[in-house]
């Protein structure tokens, strides 16, 4: 194994700035939508007090999952020992930093008040899981940006295993926190569960490591860098066991849900009678985001084959934005039990189904924290030194050797 | 002009400005003791827990008359709907404090019917959720938003078994003083609490019902053993609406 050289991204001014002027003008145009439904009032949402956080919320977690599985392939490199994921780590690092960014973004800018973003910052009740997540959040972006700079500061390189250790322990308690966040609710009978931060955890196993792919091919095809089969083969292998971890949860959390006979119709709601709800998580979550990658990506053909793995990760990224809008939207809109036993006549607020459709504005402020997150890593990797000149199987498998 | 007979501008300057001092501190002693003398000025203690009684028994169907009561008494009949929201959306987007629900037993086919708002828990799940401390209990047991700190994460609303709270979804054009109301803030039945500290002891729905005739809504103070709820609580068998949870509500429900 070589050392590993890393330089800035190489790509024609034209196309880097033609990159960034797309990135750009959707991330404005996901602010102009926030000031939109900030001007007028959540009214020109989809969202009501009964569906009370929406499309906005979907995306902003998701981003926010996904960051703390970005940083999974450095922590493989550092915690784990496993040489061929070490030249990965600062961009590994890179995204997961521009990811939360972009999350929190979205979140901050739904907010009903979000010029009191320094009333949140001050003011805190800890007994909040929120206000713990405050502190999560923040926390998680200057360790990470500490781990960074182990990786790429000579001086700093003895706090690469103290950092990296810390970043990875940091990232698993970030992840059950906003796992927790719907946990925690005892009121709502979809979530007030322990498994549902270990089902965020794999699902930002899963999502964190599927943009990762999907930017690292992108990036080094631009540039022509090369990506080995040996790291591509171990990627796509983890994106395969990621989704059966997530498979796994998804049962357990039905399973356990079963057991008490209160959770019948909310289980009959999610996989059998809930509409589209239902619709969304067989086909977005299981089948398309979930059991198609697994077949794509352990294809003994298909596996091997770069278009087949990106299809892969883009089909994640769309079951797990499809996973998130079950748990949070499908969640909310699933009637609350007041009165068991009991049916409600003569209210259209309480036990039905509740009515949610996503609006335009909430759709672009969430792609628009997509945007911002892929900007910053845009830039990130053009300025700074985050991407192996090569990951040719020769330069970065300690257990490469030349076949006869 | 001898110098002593001149004016002395630096002289003049300092006695108007001791004057006007002057003025201002007497105006504030003042107001300070007028303050002091409103009872508004005392806080909330924990000698008395506020809570409600529901008869469902004396619930009459189709009466909506606490419900209109809270509306004017809270300006919630002020709202206007934003110009193209439809009507169906904003019925579930504009803040309402109690909704009357109707409710059928699965087995006997036993029609209830009753008001449901904030109940008022002792161990409420929307003050353990708010990251800011703007959702709060007082003293009193009565649960509310201090609006200054709220920042529209609606996370008590998620949080609340009750679906009884309201998340401001326009721009609020009028609002009573007693009641201050603002876009992007939550807010929940208070028991009137302008009532509370003005020495008022009814909420505008109790009254509301028992003008009706009905009575079903008794207010009063749960640590009180004489006053006329608890002396009615002793009386009826009544529950806490989602018990399993544990929330000890403040309002109890007699006959569902």
């Amino acid at each position: 194994m070589k050392r590993i050289v890393y330089r800035e991204w190489k790509l024609a001014p034209q196309r880097y700035w033609g990159l960034l002027a797309i990135l750009g003008i959707i991330a404005a145009i996901g602010g102009l939508a926030s000031w939109y439904m900030e001007h007028h009032g959540h009214w020109v949402t989809g969202m009501t007090n009964q569906v009370i956080w929406g499309t906005p919320h979907v995306f902003a977690v998701f981003l926010i999952v996904a960051a703390s599985g970005a940083l999974n392939i450095a922590s493989i490199g550092t915690v784990f020992g496993r040489k061929i994921y070490q030249p990965l780590g600062r961009l590994s690092s890179l995204l997961a930093v521009a990811l939360l960014i972009g999350g929190l973004l979205v979140l901050v800018l739904d907010l009903g008040r979000p010029d009191r973003l320094i009333v949140a910052m001050t003011t805190y009740n800890f007994r909040s899981i929120f206000a713990w997540n405050i502190f999560l959040y923040t926390g998680f972006i200057l360790l990470v940006i500490a781990y960074l700079a182990s990786m790429m500061d000579r001086k700093l390189r003895c706090y690469y295993k103290p950092f990296g250790f810390f970043a990875f322990i940091w990232r698993l308690i970030l992840t059950t926190g906003t796992g927790s966040i719907f946990g925690f609710i005892v009121a709502r009978q979809a979530y007030d569960t322990a498994i549902l931060a270990p089902l965020f955890i794999a699902m930002s196993f899963l999502y964190g490591l599927a943009i990762f792919l999907l930017v690292l091919l992108f990036a080094a095809d631009q540039d022509q860098r090369p990506v080995g089969q040996a790291i591509l083969n171990r990627l796509k292998n983890l994106l395969g066991i990621f989704a059966a971890t997530v498979l796994f949860f998804v049962l357990i959390y039905f399973i356990t849900k079963l057991y008490k006979a209160k959770n019948y119709e909310l289980v009959y709601f999610y996989l059998l009678g809930g509409g589209h709800y239902t619709l969304i998580f067989w086909l977005g979550w299981i089948l398309l985001g979930l059991l198609a990658p697994l077949g794509m990506v352990f294809h003994p053909v298909l596996g091997q084959e770069r278009r087949w793995i990106v299809t892969a990760s883009f089909l994640v990224i769309l079951g797990g934005l499809a996973s998130i809008y079950v748990i949070i939207i499908g969640g909310q809109a699933f009637p609350m039990s007041i009165f068991p036993g009991k049916t409600v006549l003569t209210s259209d607020f309480y036990g039905s189904i509740a009515a949610y459709a996503p609006s335009l504005p909430e759709l672009l402020l969430g792609i628009g924290g997509f945007a911002t997150a892929l900007l910053i890593t845009a830039v990130g990797i053009r300025v700074l030194q985050f991407l192996p000149e090569s990951l040719a199987d020769e330069e970065i498998d300690p257990h490469f050797s030349v076949k006869t | 002009m001898k110098m002593k007979d001149k004016v002395q501008p630096d002289r003049r300057a300092f006695l108007s400005t001791a004057a006007m001092t002057a003025t201002a501190l007497a105006a504030g002693v003042v107001l300070r003791t007028v303050a002091q003398a409103e009872p508004r000025s005392e806080a909330a203690d924990d000698s008395v827990r506020y809570g409600m009684l529901i008869d469902t028994n004396r619930c009459a169907e189709g009466c909506d008359a606490c419900v209109q009561a809270c509306n004017r008494e809270n300006g919630l009949d002020l709202q206007e709907k934003p110009e193209g929201a439809e009507d169906g959306k904003w019925a579930l987007q504009k803040a309402q404090w109690i909704r009357k629900v109707q409710v059928q037993d699965n087995l006997t086919g036993k029609r209830t019917n009753l008001p449901l708002m904030c109940q008022h828990c002792e161990h409420p799940p929307c003050v353990d959720v708010c990251p800011t401390g703007a959702s709060f209990k007082r003293a009193d047991g009565i649960v509310l938003v201090d609006r200054h700190i709220c920042i529209g994460c609606r996370y008590c609303m998620m949080a609340c078994p009750y679906k009884a709270r309201s998340f401001i979804h326009q721009v609020v054009e009028k609002k009573l003083t007693q009641t201050p109301r603002g876009k992007g803030c939550v807010e929940s039945c208070n028991l009137c609490v302008h009532r509370r500290d003005n020495g008022i002891e009814s909420t505008a729905c109790a009254d509301a019902c028992a003008a009706e005739g009905h009575q079903a809504i008794l207010f009063g103070d749960l640590k009180d053993p004489n006053s006329p709820l608890v002396k009615a609580l002793e009386r009826i068998a009544s529950r806490q609406l989602r018990e399993d949870l544990a929330l000890n509500t403040g309002v109890r429900y007699a006959g569902v």
